[in-house]
């Protein structure tokens, strides 16, 4: 087992397994993605106060979930990439960095989208969405930096400190915005999204679409790593031949 | 939440109309289809044009 | 042994203090910022007297915040580009107790004359003087955790060019529990409400920041020079 993680160390070899596993996560991606989405979209029947506008929590949940799962995945690798300086870690904790970014911008804009017909504004300053717009900035932090280092190695060092960094304040910023939310709390909006027990007949898409996210992010996460070996080998012999065969 | 409708099956046209909320549920599905499609592409584009950076620098004999 | 490290600490610390004698503006830039925008928020909102208030614990730890970014850059800029920050790695003594006692007077020269400086700044939002010392309070165990985070941000940025603006960026988010539980003492306290589990919060955040961050500094500091 040992042997076999090893291997995967090289970048070359990283980059024919990832290969190897993109189809057994892409196509179930399609066909989950599919599935959850005509379940929550035609079989789930309505809600009793939102009528059919809960229809949203299928993308904003797995959404808001992935966003904090992705970073725990960023993290993990950085940690990974610092204590055995494994490159294949660095290219998985860069390329997780898009991937988490898009999930928590979705998780924003689907979330203001469906406290639109709830509370009657497009954003209001719960814990939910509080946290979220942090964690947007610690993503958006953690591309910058990326970003702004020439050398490639000096980059993956500094970031991967910086997510390790930023894993370590996600709580306490989480327990902060949400002892800061129940503070200023008015009379007026009780917003219990998610509080509340919720109907099996909507669990099940939730869970299906939640799943399909996952396989989702896996897909994308093994076509961005492909792409930053290309990279990052570009002047290996194995880059040469896999060009002239594609 | 619990369930709020007469009938089990939405109509086609019931459907698209959400109960009024077309414009929010529309809004969040297809910017999250966007997103993702968008997220999907962006690295086959990039892969594309890596694999013709690669091929430029070949024939021009550079050193990679 | 515990002497020579101590007479190290001493004679990096002293170095520090008469550097920064001799760039005055390096750490009073920082403060003057700190009142100038603070005065801008009556005039950009009007000067009744009950909205200032309300919104001073707010605004002064928010331009606290800001006041602390300035100053952030100059951490480790300066030792970076002469060369005397390699050196500090290579010393045998503990990396990180020797950067713990650089932020130590960065603090001095930055956190501390903004906690002298925001009774004044309580008397252009109205804060009477029990809420200034709460203010006070909050600041003295707030602003050194801003410093010791911040330094996490300098650190990793300390070898680019433009590093400075990518500093907030990194920083701030991570600023959010330290603004939230200080600025909301501050107001609680004018609400009659006990504080003492406020200051207790911020107080374990500094106990965590001291153990932590000058770990991931030394880190930082290690990938940024090699």
């Amino acid at each position: 087992m040992l042997q076999a993680i090893t291997k995967l160390a090289s970048l070359r070899n990283f980059y024919f397994f990832c290969g190897k596993l993109l189809p057994w996560f892409a196509w179930p991606t399609l066909i989950l993605m599919l599935v959850g989405l005509y379940w929550g979209l035609v079989e789930a029947p309505a809600d009793y106060q939102q009528k059919d506008s809960y229809r949203i929590i299928f993308i904003h949940v797995p959404a808001a979930w992935m966003s904090l799962f992705v970073y725990m995945v960023m993290a993990m690798s950085a940690a990974a990439s610092l204590i055995w300086k494994t490159k294949a870690s660095e290219v998985v904790a860069n390329s997780c960095a898009p991937v988490g970014a898009a999930f928590t911008f979705l998780a924003l804009a689907t979330g203001s989208l469906w406290g639109k017909p709830m509370w009657g504004t497009w954003w209001e300053w719960d814990a939910r969405l509080t946290s979220e717009l942090v964690l947007l900035f610690l993503y958006l932090g953690y591309i910058a930096l990326q970003s702004a280092f020439e050398d490639k190695r000096t980059a993956a060092r500094a970031t991967a400190i910086l997510a390790i960094v930023g894993v370590v304040n996600i709580p306490i910023i989480h327990y902060s915005v949400e002892w800061w939310f129940t503070l200023h709390q008015g009379p007026t909006v009780q917003v219990l999204k998610g509080k509340q027990a919720m109907d099996t007949s909507m669990l099940i898409p939730l869970m299906i679409m939640a799943t399909a996210f996952k396989f989702y992010f896996v897909t994308v996460l093994l076509m961005f790593s492909r792409n930053e070996v290309l990279e990052r080998e570009s002047h290996t012999k194995w880059v040469q031949e896999e060009r002239e065969r594609l | 939440m619990g369930a709020g409708r007469e009938r089990a099956i939405m109509t086609l046209s019931e459907f698209f109309y959400m109960d009024g909320y077309y414009l929010y549920v529309w809004a969040s599905y297809g910017l999250a289809l966007v997103v993702m499609l968008a997220l999907f592409i962006s690295p086959v584009r990039r892969k594309r044009q890596l694999l013709k950076q690669l091929g430029r620098k070949k024939r021009r004999g550079q050193r990679l | 042994m515990i002497n020579t490290s101590t007479h190290a600490l001493k004679t990096l610390l002293w170095r520090d203090f008469t550097l920064a004698a001799r760039n005055k503006s390096e750490w009073m830039n920082p403060l003057l910022f700190f009142i100038f925008a603070a005065v801008l928020f009556p005039l950009g909102i009007g000067p009744d007297t009950v909205i200032l208030k309300q919104i001073a614990p707010g605004i002064i730890w928010v331009v606290a915040l800001l006041a602390a970014l300035l100053s952030l850059d100059t951490l480790f800029r300066a030792d970076y580009e002469d060369g005397s920050l390699e050196q500090l790695t290579l010393s045998p003594y503990s990396f990180s107790s020797l950067i713990l006692g650089k932020i130590a007077v960065h603090w001095l020269l930055t956190g501390l004359p903004l906690i002298l400086l925001s009774p004044l700044l309580a008397t252009f939002f109205h804060l009477d003087a029990a809420a200034t010392l709460i203010l006070m309070q909050t600041l003295l165990l707030g602003t050194p955790v801003l410093s010791l985070i911040g330094a996490i941000g300098s650190a990793l940025t300390v070898g680019l060019k433009r590093g400075s603006m990518l500093i907030s960026l990194l920083v701030l988010p991570l600023y959010v529990p330290v603004l939230i539980f200080g600025a909301n003492a501050v107001s609680a306290s004018t609400a009659g409400l006990d504080i003492s589990g406020h200051l207790m919060l911020i107080g374990s955040l500094l106990v965590l920041a001291i153990t932590l961050a000058p770990l991931a500094t030394a880190a930082a500091l290690r990938a940024s020079i090699g």
